[in-house]
């Protein structure tokens, strides 16, 4: 099986090649054939990749640990589901996984440009099969998945705890999809800086593609946020750190890319700065994917040190080169049709939002690549907490949700400032109602940056529930649709513009969820006892009893013991919630505590027992208690009681181990210590979640294929224009 | 066993592979023909302008134009999409 895995990436790596030079050979000398055989290329990786993919998943989940990757990331205790997931648990797994959505991806690509942009697709396709080149020869010559050890091992290390989430099997697919997804404009753009056509067509497939990956990074991101949140070693929902920094950033590039689109669409003005902006967004995709792998940044996310940081530094100085290259060399072509006619209009809005989104995107690199830059200048490394991009993030998070009300309610080239007082009046007066009830009514008044934040989107609220009305009101008044209807049709008709403004609704909700829950957030670290309470963020949480359960592990990660404590909470005296935090403990393969000890001899993990409301999430984590040596004296008499029926047989032997554990815990359960809970008190967290739902929800409105102009609304234009005709 | 087997499986797949890229190459008569490149960058070109007529409508109904500001701006796109109906037809 590893034979035909490695020969598999071969064939692999042999089929990009070909189609790479059929491709250029074909673009060069216009031989539609050859450039038909590189398509095909692109398909062909797809199902060659498939198949290696496949072959490496059936050893995980035959625990085939003759595969080095399947005996460092799997084990007989590992259950099916994580055994399926904990391929890209590795690093050769994960880059496997990483080229096959590329693949998959591509291939979508090319098929839905089959008919479309000629002369572009064939360096596009080079370009995509470039890159499924480079990742298959990493995976060829640096991190093979197919690596075996002779004789097998009878078992694996087991996958790491930490990563015994349901959302090991969905994250970093979609984290992976949103990064290979990216280079997909990135191979477009290329192609139509090469052949000088960035045009109209272009447009339309760089910006439904860049959408595409600028909603899968989202949701990847969204996804880690939500594990991190429910793992206590992930350190919450966003930490700052240097991988979570690296996949934000090709999000925000691309949002701005996705705004100022629209300008060169409409107004064919910066398309040098699109250019960049797309060819900026993949190059760091890229980085991102280069710095989990490389190790060169510390991170809880990253694989550790490896090999891969060079081929990763050469691709990207490749990329960056390039596009600087082709951007300059075609500037002639990149040159603006138009000047900007107003400075209040909406393209003036854009360009300072895409002033903030880069400026953003340059805080978020320069804090994460800080320990680098200080180690180059000072020869230590120095590194930037969350204080510091607090700092610098705030002020131009909250221009960018003010921006967001402000660009729905004013027109393209010019707004008059009678109009402008008009559709601004509704957005400032529910501003400065925002503001009066955030020092009456609600309790927020001693932040002032979470006032302000609260006052913009109270603005983006109004702004955007007033263009909801009034487009509502005058389709009601053109088609007498009844007003559900009226609503539909009025948001199908116009799915990028209702899309966005919904988009723009979601991060307004998230960014409120954000504000509230770091800002008015209250935690305590604290050893409670049996019967003991303490209050948090005035809900009183009461140690009711300590719980444990071997083998029977209820979150099914395949711990073999769990340790934990029911808490009872209450609000001035009303019964709020039970949770139920708990510790577990996985077994360590490698046998060396002892029959019993070996047992809860690996690590240890948190997970937190939530409650989770409109208003308040509520969540108890307990701190895994060392138990190896609160019970050392127990665990020791275990292990030696085993050893001593040895002439019974190894099953006997295992079943008495087990028997020795279930009673350890027992009498950890009789006689528990103080439990180490952290508690917390986090108001609005849900709207952070419902927020990027929305988020998401506007962006699949927006990406949604329309028919093009409908049959009728071609022809009513088609009569117009021809009337212009006639008369001109 | 497990060789011959995988060796075989190997060489289906290549042989496969070989096939199916070669395909046009093979036949070149059934690479499909395409439009104008410059046809579909108008075509294009004219649905971004049916889309701005009616984004500029909208903004009109939902008043963020002025009515003159609109038969102005309405006219100017009119006017440019003509142009490209102009061009599409000197292609076809």
């Amino acid at each position: 099986m590893a034979v035909v895995g490695r020969a598999v990436l071969v064939v692999a790596l042999l089929t990009t090649l070909f189609g790479i030079t059929a491709a250029l050979y074909g673009a060069r000398h216009g031989r539609r054939d050859w450039v038909d055989a590189g398509r095909r290329s692109v398909y062909a990786l797809a199902v060659i990749l498939t198949v290696a993919f496949a072959l490496l998943e059936v050893a995980f989940i035959d625990n085939d640990f003759a595969f080095n990757t399947v005996a460092n990331d799997s084990s007989l205790t590992t259950p099916l589901f994580y055994r399926a997931a904990a391929m890209w648990g590795s690093q050769e797994g994960s880059l496997l996984l990483w080229v096959w959505l590329l693949s998959l991806w591509s291939s979508l690509a090319v098929f839905l440009t089959r008919n479309r942009l000629r002369e572009v697709v064939p360096y596009a396709v080079s370009v995509l099969l470039g890159f499924g080149a480079f990742f298959t020869s990493l995976l060829v010559f640096f991190a093979t998945p197919f690596g075996t050890t002779t004789p097998a091992p009878t078992n694996g290390v087991g996958l790491d705890p930490l990563l015994r989430n349901p959302s090991m099997m969905i994250h970093p697919p979609m984290l992976y999809s949103g990064y290979t997804f990216f280079t997909i404009p990135f191979a477009f753009a290329v192609g139509a800086l090469i052949t000088r056509r960035v045009d109209a067509e272009w447009i339309q497939v760089a910006r439904r593609f860049a959408l595409a990956s600028w909603l899968f990074l989202g949701v990847g991101i969204l996804l880690g946020a939500r594990w991190a949140y429910s793992e206590i070693g992930w350190g919450g929902y966003w930490g700052w750190d240097a991988v979570e920094n690296a996949a934000l950033m090709p999000w925000l590039i691309s949002t701005a890319f996705l705004h100022s689109i629209m300008i060169q669409e409409k107004r064919g003005m910066l398309k040098i700065w699109n250019a960049s902006l797309v060819l900026a967004a993949s190059t760091l995709a890229i980085l991102g994917t280069f710095l989990v792998r490389s190790g060169i940044l510390s991170s809880i996310h990253a694989f550790g040190a490896s090999t891969l940081g060079i081929p990763f530094v050469v691709l990207i100085a490749v990329m960056v080169i390039g596009s600087i290259y082709l951007v300059v060399s075609r500037r002639d072509v990149l040159r603006s049709e138009h000047r900007l006619d107003s400075l209040f209009s909406r393209e003036a809005a854009f360009m300072l939002n895409n002033v903030l989104l880069v400026g953003l995107t340059f805080v978020i690199f320069w804090g994460t690549f800080f320990p680098l830059i200080s180690e180059v200048a000072t020869g230590t490394q120095s590194v930037v907490g969350t204080p510091w991009f607090d700092r610098y993030t705030v002020p131009l998070a909250l221009m960018l949700v003010l921006l967001s009300g402000i660009g729905p309610v004013i027109p393209w080239r010019r707004a008059t400032l009678a109009k402008a007082r008009r559709n601004f009046a509704l957005p400032l007066v529910a501003a400065a109602a925002m503001l009066i009830a955030s020092f009456t009514v609600l309790p927020i008044s001693s932040s002032v940056p979470t006032v302000a934040l609260f006052c913009c989107v109270a603005f983006v609220f109004a702004s955007v529930g007033q263009e909801f009305w009034r487009g509502w009101r005058a389709r009601r008044a053109t088609s007498g649709d009844s007003p559900p209807r009226a609503l539909i049709s009025m948001v199908r008709r116009n799915r990028r513009r209702y899309g966005g403004y919904i988009v723009h609704v979601g991060l307004a909700v998230l960014f409120v969820g954000v504000a509230a829950s770091s800002t008015f957030s209250r935690t305590q670290f604290v050893n409670l006892q049996k019967g003991q309470s303490t209050v948090v963020g005035g809900y009183k949480m009461t140690n009711v009893r300590p719980t444990a359960a071997i083998v029977t592990d209820p979150t099914s990660t395949g711990a073999l013991l769990t340790l934990g404590v029911i808490m009872r909470v209450t609000h001035d005296g009303r019964y709020v919630t039970t949770l139920h935090p708990v510790a577990q403990y996985y077994d360590d393969e490698t046998g060396g505590e002892g029959p019993v000890g070996s047992l809860i001899g690996g690590d240890s993990v948190s997970t937190l027992s939530l409650h989770s409301s409109f208003r308040r999430d509520i969540s108890a984590a307990i701190d895994a208690p060392d138990i190896q040596s609160e019970l050392q004296g127990e665990i020791n008499h275990a292990n030696t009681l085993v050893l001593d029926e040895r002439s019974e047989g190894a099953v006997a032997q295992t079943k008495l181990s087990y028997y020795l554990l279930a009673a350890i815990a027992g009498g950890y359960v009789r006689h528990p210590p103080a439990a180490p809970l952290k508690l917390a008190s986090s108001p609005l967290v849900m709207w952070l979640w419902l927020g990027a739902l929305v988020v998401f929800a506007g962006g699949l409105i927006a990406i949604w294929p329309t028919a093009g102009v409908s049959g009728r609304v071609r022809a009513r234009y088609l009569a117009r224009v021809a009337h212009e005709l006639g008369r001109a | 066993m497990t060789v011959v087997l995988g060796i075989l499986a190997i060489t289906v797949l290549l042989v496969f592979i070989i096939w199916f890229v070669s395909g046009p190459l093979r036949h070149p008569a059934s690479a499909a023909p395409t439009q104008n490149s410059q046809q579909r960058a108008l075509e294009a070109a004219r649905d971004a302008k049916y889309a701005e007529i009616r984004d500029t409508e909208l903004d009109y109904r939902t008043g963020k134009l002025s009515e003159e500001d609109f038969r102005t701006l309405d006219r100017q796109l009119r006017a440019e999409a003509v142009e490209i109906l102009r061009s599409l037809d000197k292609l076809r």
